[in-house]
């Protein structure tokens, strides 16, 4: 299916967040939203994936 | 003692991690700064993993960490980036950021109010990045804050105090609210003198991150914050229009 990942359309296979973060070999402090709603580290196996949706990862950065 | 949130802060300097020439450097200059507190944000992350290595420095520095809301113009992104940031920093501290204007980057008091009510009602301590406006900080203390934030003067500007009247108001209104200054510092002078006007403390970035040399800056912004500490803890003189000699009169000599 073809979904949105921090603003860049992509095909993926996982049906699932954290599967999504397996597939594409993200590691480390992460956190994720799908469809501008938090997803929490438990619950990313529970949140599915459907064609357009729109994932955000995020890790630590630089801050004011 | 003044605490933020059930803790007392070894330092009053908090510092920004962004805008670095280096790693090294950013390193370098919170150590010899002796910052008690580094704010940090969340950002996209490739999957090359840019902001593990940078976590790896932050939890090298021993200093606590103060995520922050930074870019967030609605209550629901504010909301839940601060989410994001308690999963992932382990911290119930937001530095509560909801962006008004995107010339001065001030507050929008009104979602900021809203944000913090939501946030506090789940367990967050937040220091709201709020102005001096009076009404605004009793709203935000109402809404469970019991830190406040006031900006010295716009995000980066490096003007210092821009309203002394209206900081030195808020800091009477509430006089024992822990507050930090937060924003709009440029030199060591404009951080002594929110610690000279009695705030808890003062947050400050890029007039370190962007000085030529920023460790030195580092250094004098500690140095300047503990003098302004210590100066409103020392009761200073009052000004006055007429000379009082300091020398003591009696006893001089008579020689005209």
């Amino acid at each position: 299916m073809k979904i949105t990942i921090n603003g860049n359309s992509q095909l993926i296979q996982a049906n699932n967040l954290e599967d999504l973060l397996l597939e594409l070999k993200y590691q480390g402090k992460l956190a994720t939203a799908l469809n501008e709603n938090f997803i929490p580290l438990n619950e990313r196996k529970k949140a599915t994936l459907k064609d357009g949706d729109r994932v955000e990862i995020v890790a630590p950065m630089e801050g004011g | 003692m003044v605490m933020f949130y059930g803790t007392e802060l070894e330092s009053r300097l908090m510092l920004g991690t962004s805008q670095y020439p280096s790693p090294a450097i950013l390193e370098h200059a919170f150590k010899v700064s002796n910052a008690s507190v580094a704010t940090v944000s969340l950002r996209r992350e490739g999957r090359e993993g840019a902001g593990q290595p940078f976590w790896d420095i932050i939890q090298q520095l021993g200093v606590k960490v103060l995520p922050n809301t930074a870019g967030c113009h609605s209550v629901k992104e504010a909301v839940t980036t601060a989410h994001m940031a308690r999963e992932v920093f382990d911290t119930p501290w937001i530095k509560l950021e909801v962006i008004g204007n995107t010339d001065t980057l001030q507050p929008d008091i009104f979602g900021l109010v809203e944000a913090s009510r939501l946030l506090t009602d789940e367990g967050f301590n937040v220091f709201p990045y709020c102005t001096e406006d009076l009404v605004a900080a009793d709203k935000l203390l109402g809404a469970g804050c019991e830190v406040l934030m006031p900006w010295g003067a716009p995000i980066g500007s490096g003007m210092g105090l821009n309203n002394e009247y209206g900081l030195r108001a808020l800091r009477s209104r509430f006089p024992d609210v822990p507050m930090v200054i937060d924003a709009g510092i440029g030199l060591p002078s404009h951080a002594s003198r929110a610690m000279e006007l009695g705030f808890d403390a003062v947050l400050l970035n890029t007039a370190v991150a962007k000085a030529g040399d920023p460790v030195k800056m580092a250094n004098a912004m500690s140095q300047a914050v503990t003098a302004g500490l210590l100066s409103s803890q020392a009761e200073p003189i009052e000004p006055r229009d007429m000379a009082t000699p300091s020398t003591p009169v009696i006893g001089q000599a008579f020689l005209s």
